[in-house]
């Protein structure tokens, strides 16, 4: 999984909904659930280091 | 008595129980595996495949990679009888000394309770399914316990090349490591088609261990890759309890596919749209109920966008669980029959 990019989005409440990520050159809408395998693949390269998550605009 | 002599007739109605057909098992619903027949393949017949882990072509089953060489995955129609469909590795770039290449399948935790894994009755499975490849030789298949880290191999034969082979093999219950009884991976299948030294060091795992590295494809003795006449094609995969193999068991395709939407579904070739009276500035909501609760929350992508009164960026996302996701989109134009038009894929795999 080549993760490029990743940042938090909001809604309109100001409440954080997804990540939005670009995986294998794809932007895709990811939830903020670990039982979700590309939110725990970003969660595992932001612990290792390799990836970081933008806030949200 | 002779066998051949007993007839339907001479056996009472209650004398042949349940139990003494399938020990442990189940008449009906016995496969474990989803699209084991390769029916469904809602991501497309066909990709390329050089390095990585993923699901590719056929529903629900994963190939991982690493310098293996190139090949092209597909939703074959080409399978033993009584199938219509296999998955197939065709080799287009070869590479004679491989890391990794592998064919698997993952199975919630939830799932698979009724293996009593980790129990003192924990009970035995068995796999099989239908394979034709190019090179003869030995093949690796393990059952690996994610939650527990512990593994279990054994090796089977394809002894005609480019022929149809049935094989079957039972994995011994392991008492030790209780799967986790929820949506997470916690058993997988792993057939290996190459591997380098990292992988094939040590010895087959023929009883439930630690897992090791070295062993997990200690038994290959080909390498499916190192020339780009290799094909391999697999079909008809079943996993049940017990360690007898019984016939494959034929699920329609729409069976299939509702079991396989739990996982992965799509809107194409349809699109979502909404339809309004745009004003400038205004927010505009839509809901799109999934086809079916989905494993967990998916990850969502959007394509083919289109719009009038609204711009063409992906819609942000108001809502997104297992049974719907809720998007927005704030109109940039006052559009009398404004609309916004898009294309989903939801991906909840493990």
């Amino acid at each position: 999984m080549n993760i490029t990019s990743a940042q938090y989005c909001n809604n309109l409440n100001n409440v954080k909904t997804e990540i939005k990520a670009t995986i294998d050159s794809i932007t895709m809408s990811v939830p903020l659930d670990p039982a979700n395998r590309h939110y725990a693949e970003i969660m595992r390269q932001v612990d290792a280091g390799e990836l970081t998550i933008e806030e949200a605009n | 008595m002779a066998l051949s002599t007993i007839k339907t007739a001479s056996i009472a109605n209650d004398a042949i129980t349940t139990d003494k057909i399938v020990n442990d098992g189940n008449l009906g619903n016995r496969n474990v595996i989803i699209n084991g027949a390769m029916q469904v393949a809602q991501r497309g017949t066909s990709s390329t495949v050089t390095t990585g882990s993923g699901p590719q072509t056929c529903d629900r089953f994963f190939v991982e990679a690493a310098s293996s060489g190139t090949f092209n995955v597909t939703q074959s129609t080409t399978a033993p009888d009584g199938f219509a469909n296999s998955f197939k590795f065709d080799c287009t770039s070869a590479d004679a000394s491989p890391d990794f290449l592998l064919f698997g399948y993952r199975i919630e935790g939830q799932d698979v309770q009724n293996l009593k894994k980790g129990k003192s009755g924990a009970l035995s499975t068995t796999l099989s399914f239908y394979v034709r490849s190019s090179k003869t030789g030995t093949y690796q298949v393990n059952l690996r316990d994610i939650d527990n880290d512990r593994i279990i191999g054994v090796t089977y034969t394809i002894s005609s090349a480019n022929t149809w082979e049935y094989k079957t093999v039972t994995f011994i219950g392991d008492t030790s490591g209780i799967l986790g009884n929820d949506n997470g991976n916690s058993l997988t299948i792993e057939w290996w088609l190459a591997a380098g030294s990292t992988y094939n060091s040590g010895a087959v795992p023929t009883a439930w261990e630690a897992k090791a590295s070295g062993d997990r494809a200690a038994g290959l003795n080909v390498a499916i890759g190192a020339s780009t006449s290799d094909e391999f094609l697999i079909t008809g995969v079943q996993l049940e309890v017990g360690d007898v193999a019984t016939p494959f068991e034929h699920r329609s395709v729409g069976d299939e596919l509702d079991k396989c939407q739990r996982y992965f579904q799509k809107s194409n070739p349809g699109r979502i749209i909404k339809g309004l009276n745009a004003t400038n500035g205004a927010y505009y909501y839509l809901t799109v109920l999934f086809k079916r609760d989905m494993r967990t929350a998916p990850t969502v992508t959007f394509s083919n966008n289109a719009a009038s009164g609204f711009n063409t960026l992906d819609p942000s996302m108001n809502q997104l669980h297992p049974n719907l996701f809720e998007v927005y989109k704030q109109s940039n134009g006052n559009a009398n029959g404004g609309y916004y038009l898009f294309q989903y894929e939801a991906d909840a795999e493990l």
